[in-house]
């Protein structure tokens, strides 16, 4: 305390104006709640801090982590098909994908985006909101548009700065690429994104929102084995969206290539033979079941799917009359006319109702049961062998009410008509084997004797499906053994179906359908000289001769089915083929296009047995 | 009167304790700007400022208090002139007029205009005669505060005049007010916030709004309170260290070495280096409050209590904005954020209330 001194006492009293009061006691108790209302505004405000650096710490820095964090996707390519030589059918091709970051998004934005990107503001606001509707994270990009073409390349990345659209994202990917003409599409298939409906499906329930999938086909079928596993790249970056360091990444694992049994050779020849035809084939090894060539027709580009398919063009497939998304090998269900009869000689000879020496009066029709059912013409005095060769339905009318329609089901079920062969392919149909108990079970009715009439030469409610048909037959001239068709290579094969028929009963029938092709029978258009192609035609009617004759237009509109099954060689067959021309007018019509398959066959195992230097194939083949 | 000002007989507690926070903010300026940003000069001008204010500080306490309150008029009149001014050509920072260039020196005129305000209301009220203050004197007094408080609102600086606000509450609370007034006013207070909706500034509302759920404008007017929170929050207990927080690194924190320099001292320095800081404050507030117990007259009291309570409402309004405990106001941290005029305000304030306790046993 500094000493006072006196005189500075007396200015004291006289100095200091009287303005100002001195005494400050009254105040005392006012400053103490002043001190207590600093108490408590400190702890009002270390309060604060305390809920955010202790109680939710570790929310808030999982926030932090978030702000500095980018993961990049890094997407893996799917697996490659390729065919049964190891030949691409499909292939990826490196392309970049559009997507928007919702943190960093602007919706003032979006227009302009969208311009850019030859989009409407409304294809960029729907992505938007399924991602909002699906609760994914803020952070995760979500996928507005694939495959950017240069001009749509060049508009993301010279605005891709933090000042003009930081909401947008490019990512690299692998985008499919398919054959071109639609070789193979049935089979393969194609991939697109997933859409909502198939999330909430078991099948697709496991992948994500922006996930390419396979929709159809081999994609579908095969599509964990195809897909594979995305990694990720992690960068820090600023509040600008710059990157700063890398810090981890995870590589992607890209997905198992995928080897066919189909042989691209054979595909071209049988894409080729249907080529301006509505239809399908079926090549089928019966020694193992090993599919050789699937054709459907008209077929459909796969590309088309690989980016989001355009409104128009969906709608172009899917109006279209013939209905070219529809895989015709394994969903079209047809009767099978006359190639049913080789089943009905089967159940006769093996159930002992059909002689083998049985013959029969064709006068170019018979009586059954008060109704006259018609042949092609008049054949005569026919036996089995030229029953079949000359498909006399006469004959087949009169030993099929023999045999009856119990054992005609029995021995078609063995054979397997009316079920799934259960191909690795989706949505396969069933086709159908009419019989008194299914009739009684599904429509309620009794079984008409006159029905058996149609059914022994594959009218009636009989249907199958062109897979089903060279199965069928297949595993019947192979001697009974059925092996479950398949399209991919090393895939285990189950054991076959096996039926006990007798060797002689297999060869009348081989002998007759080799009759079809090489005796003037109704396939001879499928025979090639000195080779021994085998075969059975067949005309399915699609509507009665009545309504035929009083519709002329809608006769035209209908015309019969064409089916024609080739098989070769004669002994221990090797490729069986299934012809199935729509509207083809007779199955006669049918038998080129399995003798193209066929002999495209045995000209390609000829060329690997003796290899000559003027060798052409449509497709190179790898050095082996 | 020279011999009553000696260096022996300054605050040194409050001195030290000021450049304790005052190293503190210089420290968190350099690790929020340092690197390639505009502002990595930042640190070593706000030491300049600090330097500058403490020789401010000591011209402040070199004049009596006395002799300055006998000025208020003319530094009244000064303040109100220089605020119409900044309205008419100030410099438009951030949307706000609240610059003044002036010799190639850009000045923030509601600084001072705080000092005035501390100024005024303590002579106002040290001149009462009864130990009550009058609706009168309340109109008055309220009305001289209210012509630079609406201007420096006007600029838009609604932190500024909120604490300008706090000068005079605490002053008429010390000298005694009725209570059927304090009711009054309360409830004036009450009924007149529907109107204020209406009359502050669309920002405003929207701050305010985003106050209350920031969620709301994540990229706009939440973002600064979004981001602080997360920063404060990423910190924890023991903080990253100095230079170590992502969001002020990384610059998710806007003007972290500014308006949310605290937070980023959160996010470095954790809760502890929160308590600690918080801590200096209040000693620094309880060693004004010590001054204004010890002032030789009332005078002296309300300049002490004044600066108390115009750094405490500062604290509130600037901590608990960071911390997401009040709405966005743009104001900075006093001592710690870097700023000319507000580190060079404060040091004259502490200025001040030496200038009280020098003169202690004068009278």
């Amino acid at each position: 305390m500094p000493p006072v001194e006196p005189e500075r006492q007396q200015s004291r009293d006289a100095a200091p104006s009287r303005l100002f009061r001195d005494d400050t006691r009254f105040a005392l108790g006012r400053i103490a709640v002043f001190q207590y209302l600093t108490v408590v505004v400190f702890l009002f405000l270390i309060g604060g801090f305390w809920v955010l650096q202790i109680r939710d710490e570790k929310m808030n820095s999982e926030l932090a982590e978030r702000n500095r964090i980018k993961t990049i996707p890094l997407l893996a390519p799917r697996g490659k098909i390729l065919d049964r030589d190891g030949r691409i059918i499909v292939d990826n091709h490196s392309a970049f994908e559009f997507r928007i970051l919702r943190d960093t998004l602007k919706p003032e934005h979006i227009a302009a985006i969208a311009s850019g990107l030859n989009m409407t503001p409304d294809e960029i606001r729907a992505p938007l909101a399924r991602a909002e509707s699906r609760r994914l994270p803020k952070y995760f990009p979500v996928l507005i548009k694939q495959e950017l073409t240069p001009s749509e390349l060049a508009f993301v990345e010279s605005h891709n700065d933090p000042d003009t659209f930081p909401e947008m994202e490019l990512i690299a990917n692998q985008s499919r690429l398919y054959p071109q003409g639609g070789l193979a599409a049935h089979a393969i298939g194609y991939v697109g994104e997933v859409s909502d409906q198939e999330l909430n499906t078991t099948e697709f329930a496991k992948y994500s929102q922006g996930d390419k999938v396979g929709k159809e086909g081999l994609e579908r079928q095969y599509n964990d084995l195809l897909m594979g596993i995305d990694g990720q790249r992690q960068v820090e970056v600023d509040s600008m969206g710059r990157e700063h360091t890398q810090m981890r990444s995870k590589d992607f694992t890209p997905g198992n290539n995928l080897q066919l049994t189909l042989d691209l050779d054979l595909q071209a020849v049988a894409e080729l033979a249907m080529e301006g035809r509505r239809g399908a084939v079926v090549a089928l090894d019966p020694r193992n079941g090993e599919v050789l060539a699937m054709v459907s027709r008209p077929a459909f580009d796969p590309n088309l799917f690989t980016r989001r398919i355009s409104r128009s063009d969906w709608k172009e497939l899917t109006d279209n009359p013939d209905n070219p998304l529809m895989n015709r090998a394994i969903q079209a269900q047809f009767a099978p006319g006359s190639t049913f009869k080789p089943i009905v000689t089967i159940a006769g000879l093996e159930t002992g109702m059909l002689e083998p020496e049985k013959t029969v009066s064709c006068p170019g029709g018979a009586t059954f049961y008060g109704h006259y059912f018609k042949c092609d013409e008049v054949h005569g005095t026919v036996d089995l062998h030229r029953a079949i060769v000359h498909s006399c339905d006469t004959f087949f009318f009169t030993v099929g009410n023999h045999i009856g329609i119990d054992r005609i089901a029995e021995y078609a079920e063995l054979a397997g008509i009316g079920k799934k062969t259960g191909v690795d392919l989706p949505n396969e149909k069933d086709g159908l084997m009419p019989s008194p108990h299914w009739k009684l079970r599904v429509q309620r009715e009794k079984w008409y004797a006159g029905e058996t009439i149609s059914v022994a030469i594959g009218q009636g409610a009989v249907t199958v499906t062109p897979i089903q048909l060279a199965s069928v037959l297949g595993g019947l001239v192979s001697g009974g053994v059925w092996y479950k068709p398949h399209l991919v290579k090393n895939a285990h094969i189950d054991p076959p179906r096996r039926a006990d028929f007798h060797p002689e009963n297999v060869a009348t029938i081989v002998s007759a359908m080799c009759g079809v092709v090489n005796e003037g029978g109704t396939g001879a258009g499928a025979s090639i000289p000195g080779l021994e192609i085998c075969g059975k035609t067949g005309t399915a009617q699609r509507i009665s001769n009545e309504l035929a004759k009083s519709n002329k237009a809608l006769a035209l509109t209908m015309r019969d089915n064409g089916w024609f099954v080739g098989f070769a060689p004669r002994e221990n067959p090797e490729i069986v083929v299934v012809a199935l021309w729509e509207g083809g007018g007779k199955g006669a019509f049918s038998a080129p296009l399995v003798r193209d398959v066929i002999k495209a066959y045995v000209d390609k195992k000829a060329r690997r047995e003796h290899p000559g230097p003027e060798q052409l194939s449509l497709f190179a083949e790898p050095k082996r | 009167m020279a011999r009553y000002r000696s260096f022996r007989d300054l605050d040194w507690p409050l001195l030290i304790i000021s450049l304790i926070i005052c190293s503190l903010g210089v420290l968190q300026i350099y690790s929020a700007t340092h690197g390639d940003t505009p502002w990595h000069n930042a640190w070593w001008k706000q030491i300049i400022y600090i330097v500058i204010g403490l020789g401010l500080m000591w011209l402040t306490t070199s004049v009596d208090y006395h002799t300055l309150l006998g000025q208020v008029p003319i530094l009244y009149t000064l303040s109100v002139l220089g605020l119409i001014a900044t309205v008419a050509v100030g410099n438009v920072v951030f949307h706000a007029r609240r610059w003044i260039h002036l010799f190639g020196v850009s000045f923030q005129i509601s600084e001072f205009v705080k000092l005035v305000i501390i100024l005024l209301v303590a002579r106002y009220l040290s001149e009462l005669k009864s130990d009550e203050v009058s609706a009168r004197d309340l109109l008055k007094l309220g009305g001289l505060v209210a012509i630079p408080v609406a201007l420096v609102y006007y600029q838009p600086d609604l932190g500024t005049a909120i604490t300008c606000v706090s000068v005079l509450a605490a002053g008429i609370l010390l000298a005694g007010l009725r209570w059927q007034y304090v009711a009054g006013i309360a409830l004036a207070c009450a009924l007149a916030l529907p109107v204020g909706w209406y009359l502050i500034k669309d920002y405003q509302r929207a701050r305010f709004l985003t106050f209350r759920d920031p969620s709301l404008d994540p990229r706009g007017a939440g973002y600064q309170v979004i981001q602080s929170k997360i920063a404060i929050g990423h910190g924890g207990i023991w903080g990253a260290g100095l230079t170590k927080g992502t969001q002020t690194q990384l610059r998710f924190l806007p003007a972290a070495h500014n308006d949310l320099i605290f937070s980023g001292f959160a996010e470095e320095h954790g809760f502890v280096g929160v308590v600690v800081a918080l801590g200096l404050y209040f000693l620094l507030l309880m060693q004004i409050v010590q001054n204004a117990q010890t002032a030789p007259d009332r005078a002296g009291m309300y300049i002490c209590m004044g600066v108390g309570a115009l750094l405490l409402c500062h604290l509130l309004v600037n901590v608990g904005m960071v911390a997401g405990e009040m709405p966005l106001t743009g104001i900075p941290l006093p001592l710690m954020s870097a700023g000319g005029s507000i580190t060079m305000s404060v040091f004259v304030m502490l200025g001040l209330v030496n200038n009280v306790r020098l003169r202690r046993f004068a009278s």
